[in-house]
């Protein structure tokens, strides 16, 4: 009974992604180069206050959905090309994120995603705060806002894969 | 040897090996439209590989050959299953190597490689996939060899060929109480030795739910690539082994000109096989590892039930 | 030639018993160790004599009193004796190894018990008479019994392992004395020869194999006779413990066969449908026991109970199938037991040596205290490997033929016209696939919590490599096992023969050059064209590779992922314990685990917590549910010695007044 329900709310609702926005333009990173249509992402929460997490969850959902444009979301760093991290990074998060990059393979890909990521955004200075990101592992990849947009960061992840 | 048999055994690898992929990136387009979702295409999986193949692997420090050698065997079994499991044609060079036995024996193999690599991590994860796989493989065996013996049954042979040539001549076999019982307990085990749900979810990132997962969190790269290729490689043959067994028509005999035919109804059928799994999954959810074995136990039910119809009905 | 082997092989017995009790201690060992590497090959060369047609029989009057010492050899006796032989040798010359540096034992009672032991073991399947057959099977108990209390003194579970042993052997013994007597005695002869000549009522016969069954059963492990083997074996040293496991268990099998098929002539079905119970039951229960075991040498026993119970199972068939008119089918079902005691003598011998050879470098048997022995035994590692793929029973391991072959006899069973048939078989199918399911995740246990990764303690990151004579004695039971996995058929004549002597029937068996062919069977299966395959496919998949890979695309050396965390100790990787916890919990009905938490608190307040203590341990369950209430009656009974004979002569004169005038009584009213 609950199988019928579904298939009958999976008819209805049909086909919830929206159009994809024309490619974005820009210099494309150098070391997406090998990439050629195919990223693998792992998110590191390196302190954030998880607002870009609600963003980053939407930006893979069923609306924007950033899987058809061959990016995907990974359980560990081995099985990554690139990070994703978000938030200011704490003390207690500055080595864990220095081996989750040592762990990826290269060519590695850094993608700071937030102002907290970029330059500590909110909590710069903080007693907790060691810096942001680019100050433990170099980064690659910036998408400014507080949060961002999920279509800036669909846009990032597209400028990466190409597609 | 019969040059029929070796062309048709080698168009047997190279469509297993290039259509593995294939399925799985179909697999995932299917759950991804019934989601909702637009979707990556259905050569994602292929872009996947390729790019993966070009990356350096990683060795972590403590771990040794069992390690190094897992994706290479799992690879090794897959191609040699795909050799000998009658896909395209029932004239296979390695027919009287291999017969239904055997076949279980090296998919076990292969999924031993895996575990024992990674108890060699020396990880929690590692270890925990490992044993919750075997406790799967050893609970799955029984419905395995039970679900063959209803099938050998009639036929009075282990030999893939055998079976697959006697269903073609009795094709309304196929319909009978064993038959049906024992496809459906086959189709458990298929589930539960490639690893779908709702035995183990293949899309999990939560580390404590996951299964065959946990044993490759440390491949990296190219050792990431094979084990992931072997992976959709085993799910191809297992549907492949499905549907040969119970709906085998289109399969050349010893005819090359039966070839392309038997390539179009294999493909048909496997697609059929891996969307029907597919959309299956997108209405059920994962089950607690410890009713697993309670699923298994129904399964086995099943298959005993399929013996003892095969031995007093007809 | 086969006359010559077996007298060479008592003279050496006698050599080596000179040997130790007059060599000095250092080279006691070496010296007894050779004289049975010499019994050993000997052996071989007597049964490999007597697979090939030849027969033996000799007849001497002087050497037991009234009934004197019959020999008769014929194909069945040679392939048991050709299998312990070739353990015998292996073993010795791994014992020899161990002994150096001042391991293991070097007494002179347990060097002198050596050859006795290998010889008496080797004569057993010889024997042409009642009288000889129980006077050799003593002295084989009682000389694998100073073997196994070799090391009484440094650890107290030897001498209960040796009381089990002693007191089971013995209730063995007897069950095989009053089956073989009765027999004997009904048919008026003592030898072979008349037995098989004798008639006797079916409630006889019955009585017979019943009892014979309990008695070689016993021997071989079954279920509920079982209990002495995982103690025994454990405690023994490891070069006995491979003898024991993998050539002495053999001889139950041996006994069965001789009296239920060759002297009894097959009788009813019950007999073999019990056999197939027995075997399926105690291979179940066996695999699990192994499953949850931690000690190393506790979980290779309790395999030793898991592979006897398979061939007593296909023993079961092939006398259900002999005794339903298809002696096709029972000489394949018999030819896979008879394989299979083959191939896991290989094995287990391999599998003990190599746990030996752990022991030795580092101290312990426990699983969850070993580790990382590949990179410091790395040859030990890859013959255990070898030995775990063979045990198993995955392919091209040798235990995945004989199983292979078990399964075809089962599967091709003939539906029609018999119901227990059809309702056995299945049941045995399904048996022979769950052990075989939980024997791959025993041996995967085994191997990758007990090797591979890092090691768990101390004493396991202390380990070295054994010594080259240690190795050689691995390495060529290793070969053997390997060539018994790749060309099975080329025992296929001698496997006939031996079957033939059981079931009589004349055609082969088994056939073939490079796959396995069946007489009557269209199944077949090629383990080396497999394994070639397999081979091929990996080089094939490592040139793609290359191809596809392009540039050259250098592994790195990395620190294992441990989620961002410091690095992970050693402590923190999976134990053999947690590995089968989950099967624990889906068997735990069967296993009946227990725990204790003893907390003791502090003086002042039972709130406060000053120790506290945790043991988990999975008993044998037959042994506290069968013999533990056995013993305690025992007990009870005894303790009515003191009040039936307390002492007093007033009592013991009443006890004669009544007894007599009560004997007295009777014979008035009877007469």
């Amino acid at each position: 009974m609950a199988v019928f329900k579904l298939w009958r709310k999976i008819r209805r609702i049909g086909r919830t992604a929206e159009p994809a926005p024309p490619r974005p333009s820009g210099p494309p990173c150098p070391k997406a180069a090998a990439l050629h249509g195919s990223l693998q992402v792992r998110h590191v929460d390196a302190g954030s206050c998880n607002g870009c997490e609600i963003e980053i969850g939407s930006a893979f959902g069923p609306v924007y959905d950033a899987e058809r444009y061959g990016a995907r979301l990974v359980a560990s760093p081995r099985h990554a090309d690139a990070l994703l991290v978000t938030g200011p990074v704490t003390r207690n998060m500055a080595v864990p994120l220095r081996r989750t990059f040592e762990a990826v393979s290269e060519p590695r890909i850094v993608v700071a995603v937030g102002d907290c990521a970029i330059d500590a955004g909110e909590f710069a200075g903080g007693y907790g705060v060691h810096g942001p990101v680019a100050s433990v592992v170099p980064v690659d990849v910036q998408v400014p806002g507080c949060p961002p947009e999920p279509a800036a960061i669909v846009a990032a992840l597209r400028g990466l894969t190409g597609r | 040897m019969n040059r029929t048999a070796l062309i048709a055994t080698v168009a047997q690898v190279v469509t297993v090996v290039a259509g593995a992929p294939l399925l799985a990136g179909l697999m995932r387009q299917v759950r991804a439209r019934l989601e909702g979702r637009a979707g990556a295409g259905i050569g994602q999986s292929w872009r996947d590989l390729r790019k993966l193949l070009r990356r350096s692997p990683a060795t972590p420090t403590g771990t040794g050959w069992a390690f190094r050698l897992a994706p290479l065997l799992l690879v090794g079994t897959s191609l040699v299953l795909a050799a000998v499991v009658p896909l395209l044609s029932t004239a296979s060079p390695l027919d009287h190597a291999a017969d239904l036995f055997a076949v279980v024996g090296l998919l076990a193999l292969g999924t031993v490689t895996l575990a024992l690599a990674a108890l060699d991590t020396g990880t929690a994860f590692g270890g925990m996939g490992a044993s919750r796989e075997m406790t799967i493989l050893a609970l799955v065996e029984p419905t395995i060899l039970v679900a063959v013996l209803a099938l050998c049954a009639r036929v009075g042979s282990t030999n893939l060929a055998a079976i697959v040539t006697t269903t073609l001549h009795d094709p309304l076999r196929v319909a009978s109480p064993a038959s049906l019982l024992a496809a459906a307990a086959l189709v458990i085990v298929v589930i539960a030795e490639t690893g779908r749900l709702p035995v183990d979810n293949p899309a999990t990132h939560l580390e404590l739910t996951m299964i065959h997962e946990a044993m490759i969190l440390e491949y990296a790269g190219r050792d990431l690539a094979l084990v992931e290729l072997a992976a959709s490689m085993r799910l191809s043959i297992l549907l492949g082994l499905l549907a040969s067994l119970f709906l085998p028509w289109g399969i050349a005999g010893a005819s090359l000109a039966a070839l392309p035919l038997a390539l179009a109804s294999l493909l048909a059928k496997v697609a059929a096989l891996g969307v029907a799994l597919s959309a299956a999954e997108v209405f059920i959810a994962k089950l607690r590892l410890f009713r697993v074995p309670e699923l298994l136990a129904g399964s086995f039910v099943l298959a005993v039930l399929a013996v003892t119809s095969s031995f007093f009905i007809a | 030639m086969i006359g010559w082997a077996l007298v060479g092989a008592c003279v050496m017995a006698g050599l080596g018993v000179l040997a130790a009790v007059v060599a000095p201690r250092s080279a006691r060992p070496a010296w007894a160790g050779a004289a049975t590497v010499g019994i050993g090959v000997a052996g071989l060369i007597a049964g490999v004599a007597a697979l090939s047609g030849q027969e033996f029989h000799a007849w001497l009057p002087g050497l037991l009193p009234i009934a004197g010492l019959r020999l008769a050899v014929d194909p069945l006796g040679g392939w048991f004796i050709a299998v312990t032989g070739g353990v015998l040798a292996a073993a010795a010359l791994f014992g020899i190894g161990y002994a150096g540096g001042g391991h293991g034992p070097s007494g002179r009672g347990v060097q002198a018990a050596l050859p006795v032991f290998a010889a008496a073991l080797l004569l057993v399947p010889a024997a042409g008479s009642v009288s000889t057959l129980l006077v050799l099977w003593e002295l084989m108990a009682l000389a694998s019994l100073l073997l196994i209390l070799a090391e009484h003194r440094g650890r107290p579970a030897v001498a209960e392992a040796g009381w089990w042993y002693a007191a089971l052997t013995q209730v063995g013994f007897v069950a095989i004395l009053l089956g073989v007597l009765l027999y004997a005695a009904h048919a008026g002869g003592d030898s072979f020869a008349d037995l098989r000549a004798a008639h006797l009522s079916p409630a006889l016969r019955g009585t017979v194999f019943v009892l014979v069954l309990a008695g070689f059963g016993s021997k071989a492990g079954l279920v509920p006779l079982h209990v002495w083997l995982p103690r025994a074996h454990a405690e023994a040293p490891s070069p006995v413990s491979a003898m024991l496991s993998a050539a002495m268990v053999n001889l139950g099998v041996y006994g069965v066969i001789r009296v239920g098929f060759d002297l009894l002539g097959g009788g009813s079905r019950w007999w073999w449908l019990l056999v197939l119970t027995l075997g399926a039951v105690s291979a179940l229960y066996g695999i699990l026991q192994a499953t949850v075991a931690a000690d190393l040498k506790r979980l290779l026993a309790y395999s030793t109970v898991e592979n006897m119970g398979l061939v007593f199972l296909g023993l079961g068939a092939a006398g259900i199938f002999f005794t339903s008119g298809a002696p096709g089918l029972a000489a394949l079902a018999l030819a896979a037991a008879l394989l299979h005691v083959l191939n896991h003598a290989g094995f287990k011998a391999l599998l003990f040596t190599a746990a030996g050879s752990v022991l030795r470098a580092t101290g312990t048997r426990d699983l969850d205290a070993l580790g990382g022995l590949r990179s410091r035994m790395p040859v030990t590692t890859v013959l255990f490997a070898i030995g775990a793929l063979c045990a198993a029973a995955l392919p091209p391991g040798n235990g995945f033929v004989s199983e292979w072959l078990l399964l075809q006899s089962l599967v091709h069973a003939l539906p029609a016209g018999v119901v227990v048939t059809a309702v056995a078989m299945p049941v045995a199918v399904a048996v022979v696939a769950l052990t075989a399911g939980l024997a791959v995740a025993t041996f995967v246990k085994a191997l990758g919590v007990g090797f591979f990764a890092r090691p768990r303690s101390d004493a396991a990151a202390a380990a070295k490599e054994s010594p080259p004579a240690m190795l050689a004695a691995m390495g060529l039971l290793a070969a053997t096992c390997a060539a018994s996995a790749l060309a099975p058929a080329a025992l296929g004549p001698a496997l006939s023969r031996s079957v033939g002597v059981a079931v009589h029937t004349p055609a082969t068996v088994l056939s073939g050059g490079l796959s396995l062919h069946l007489a009557g069977i269209a199944s077949t299966v090629s383990p080396l064209l497999i394994l070639i395959a397999v081979l091929v496919a990996l080089a094939g998949c490592v040139l793609l590779v290359r191809l596809v890979s392009g540039r050259v695309v250098r592994r790195r050396a990395v620190q294992v992922w441990a989620c961002g965390a410091g690095p992970l100790t050693p402590r923190m990787q999976y134990t053999a314990t947690s590995f089968a916890e989950p099967l624990q919990r889906v068997f735990d009905d069967v296993l009946a685990p227990e725990t204790d938490v003893d907390v003791t608190p502090y003086a002042e307040s039972q709130y406060l917590v000053a120790r506290m203590a945790y043991r988990a341990r999975v008993p044998d369950r037959v042994e506290h549910a069968l013999y533990v209430p056995i013993i305690a009656a025992a007990r009870r009974l005894g303790r009515l010695g003191p009040v039936l004979a307390n002492g007093s002569v007033h009592r013991y004169l009443a006890y004669g007044f009544f007894g007599v005038t009560g004997v007295l009584l009777v014979l008035a009213v009877t007469r």
